[in-house]
């Protein structure tokens, strides 16, 4: 009986019942469900007899598999159930039911969607986290968080239509042996072609990936750290059971870890830098996904797992601040430790973390992908990643919570978070130093079994050489005045296209063809009226064919046609 | 931005709030010190070589390699992202006009 619930199923049959609920019911509710969701998914994993354990039907001759428990998929169900609970502590003092149900939908569908073991239901899952997740970003309720949130919706659900195009062309590719089932995909069917394409907008592939930057600053402060856990990190798990050791993949990541980086350093709003942070993590992961040999793939999900924590710690540390001073504005901001000392101190770990300072999470999950890389001799794509790393240092390590905490004070006195929010904060920040210094539950947790020891000398002392150096270029920058101060301005990336360039176009047109409309619609005006004058001149009351006729008459035309069809007939 | 749930910021007396310790530059400086000693013992292990590296590229043995490389593409980075302000940047409401 339990072994048939589909994993993420009670969380979203829970979402409707937090619907009804209000105040301590709620909040008991929101702590139990991830809990007890997360009890039976591992008491399925346990009761597997193998790794592969399935459940599904068949419909309409369509094979359905609701549940797929294998090592891969239990890594992402079992740190998005961490991340439902840590987000649930977090958001626990918010009143806004929206918020709650829309969050528990998203991170239901999130881990029913992981454990898809067909295409069609992937695509199910995969499109309900579009759909739930867009009212955290509208439950902003602000005009610029509904366009936003507009903008990403098209794009999500944009995504989920590709996805559902392939499935459909692969079903109608003849020579495919389960053209239904999630497994590994190749690139050779245009169907797997638009599904590549359909996970990489979810995934924030370059030039695919605005959504990102565009519409998670808009969410609310409690809800940016849901939607930084599950949307991306489901597609860094597709990619992964579908596109493993997909050469291109290692160019296009490492590509994804830099590009971000430039912009994260001269952008002003806090949590989009944080999204091209995370851009740039997703980076590493594809990276992984694209060497594809068991050590990345393991990386990439031991980076994944790292990940949603570290991220969500940042996410959690600017939604106090937010939540504490109404800006997200780095000019406003500064000298915050004196009033906010408890979340500078888990915005540190969360920053040390995510630029992979040993003891830290960071490092014991980058490592993997950093040695795959390079055992498999990818040299400049190892090179790109090291400067990546320096770049990751540089805006989440050091500008985050430099420009929020230290930099210059500005006067800004609040109260330090919530209990709530200390505690969510606290909890996720022992998470990240104890995955960093003791790895070997998160490695055991893996998909394959590889030995790998993080904390030899030459890598911790290197690390070390890379991440204190570069603070002190910092350092120095800082003190010849050379490192760029915040400032209240935008800057533009590729939503410039679909924001102004587009809707530029089309007015230019517009303006361009209305002259030659102009005329063609005088033509049609002057057509009409010839048109109305000739009906006239035939019906009308005086008209040839709107005059009483005699019968006489009749009948003698009667008579003439018939006669003319005889001859006719004859001839 | 303003937040519907946040708590209005208060500007407290700030000249009557008692000094924190990083409020005095000479204990910037001493962190920065710190910061200099540690850069040069890390740097001190790899000039005289007291661990052993297992380098996959032979770059990765050259003297300072990680030190050299994460200041300077660090320095690359802040500067180049500077310029790109010049290509990039716009009011805060460009696009609402």
């Amino acid at each position: 009986m339990i072994d048939s619930i589909p994993p993420g199923l009670l969380l979203i049959v829970g979402a409707l019942l937090l619907s009804v609920l209000r105040g301590k019911f709620q909040q008991v509710m929101l702590l139990v469900l991830p809990v007890l969701s997360g009890l039976i998914l591992w008491g399925q994993a346990q009761n597997a007899t193998s790794w592969e354990n399935m459940v599904g039907f068949s419909f309409f001759d369509l094979d359905i598999i609701l549940i797929r428990i294998d090592k891969l998929s239990l890594v992402w169900g079992t740190i998005f159930h961490i991340a439902v609970f840590l987000c649930a502590i977090f958001s626990l003092h918010v009143k806004d039911t929206l918020q709650h149900v829309a969050g528990y939908i998203y991170a239901g569908a999130a881990i029913g969607a992981v454990f898809a073991g067909d295409l069609l239901t992937l695509f199910v899952y995969w499109e309900l986290t579009a759909v739930s997740s867009v009212f955290l970003i509208w439950a902003s309720r602000r005009d610029s968080a509904f366009h936003a949130g507009m903008r990403y919706l098209i794009i999500q659900v944009g995504s989920g239509v590709l996805l559902l195009s392939g499935v459909l062309l692969r079903l109608h590719t003849s020579d495919l042996e389960q053209p239904l089932f999630f497994g590994k995909l190749s690139l050779q069917d245009p169907g797997s072609l638009l599904i590549l394409l359909s996970f990489g907008i979810k995934a924030a592939f370059p030039l695919l990936h605005n959504w990102l930057q565009d519409a998670y600053p808009q969410a609310t402060p409690t809800g940016t750290v849901f939607l930084s856990a599950f949307t991306t990190k489901l597609a860094i798990y597709a990619l992964a059971r579908g596109f493993p050791g997909t050469e291109q993949l290692i160019w296009l990541g490492a590509a994804m870890t830099v590009f971000p980086i430039f912009f994260a350093v001269i952008e002003n709003d806090l949590r989009r830098v944080l999204a091209y942070s995370l851009n740039n993590q997703l980076g590493f992961m594809v990276v992984g996904i694209g060497v594809g040999t068991p050590l990345a793939l393991n990386g990439t999900a031991a980076h994944a797992f790292c990940h949603i924590l570290y991220k969500s710690l940042l996410y959690m540390t600017m939604g106090a601040v937010l939540f504490r001073t109404g800006t997200m504005k780095g000019n406003e901001l500064g000298g915050l430790y004196k009033s906010m000392p408890w979340t500078t101190f888990f915005c540190i770990i969360g920053g040390a973390s995510i630029s992979a300072f040993p003891l830290f999470s960071g490092f014991v999950s980058k490592s993997l992908i950093m040695s795959a890389t390079a055992e498999n001799h990818h040299g400049m794509v190892w090179l790109i990643l090291l400067f990546a790393s320096a770049g990751v240092l540089e805006h989440s390590g050091i500008k985050i919570p430099f420009v929020t905490f230290f930099a210059h004070d500005n006067g800004l006195r609040v109260k330090e978070a919530p209990v709530n929010m200390l505690v969510a904060m606290g909890v996720t920040a022992a998470l990240c130093v104890l995955i960093g210094i003791f790895p070997g539950p998160l490695y055991a947790l893996l998909p394959y079994d590889v030995v790998y020891e993080p904390y030899t000398a030459a890598h911790v002392i290197n690390q070390l050489q890379l991440l204190l150096f570069a603070i002190l270029a910092f350092a120095v920058l800082q003190q010849t005045g050379l490192y760029p101060s915040e400032l209240p301005k935008i800057n533009l990336d590729t939503d410039w296209f679909y924001r102004r360039a587009l809707p530029n176009l089309v007015t230019v047109c517009c303006v361009q063809a209305a002259p030659m409309l102009k005329t063609i619609d005088a033509g049609f005006v002057l057509f009409r009226e010839w048109l109305l004058s000739l009906m006239y001149a035939l019906f009308g009351p005086t008209g040839l064919l709107g005059r009483k006729w005699s019968t006489g008459g009749m009948a003698l035309w009667a008579a003439i046609l018939l006669g003319v069809y005889l001859v006719l007939y004859y001839l | 931005m303003v937040n519907m749930e946040s708590d209005k910021p208060e500007t407290k007396d700030l000249e009557s709030e008692p000094l924190y310790w990083l409020d005095n530059p000479r204990h910037v400086n001493w962190l920065c010190y710190g910061l200099y000693v540690a850069c040069a013992l890390l740097f001190v292990l790899d000039l005289f070589g007291l661990y052993e590296k297992h380098a996959h590229f032979d770059f990765e043995n050259w003297i300072g390699f990680f030190g050299f490389f994460g200041f300077l593409v660090f320095f690359f980075l802040v500067l180049a992202a500077t310029q790109l302000r010049r290509v990039l940047t716009r009011r805060e409401d460009y696009y609402d006009r």
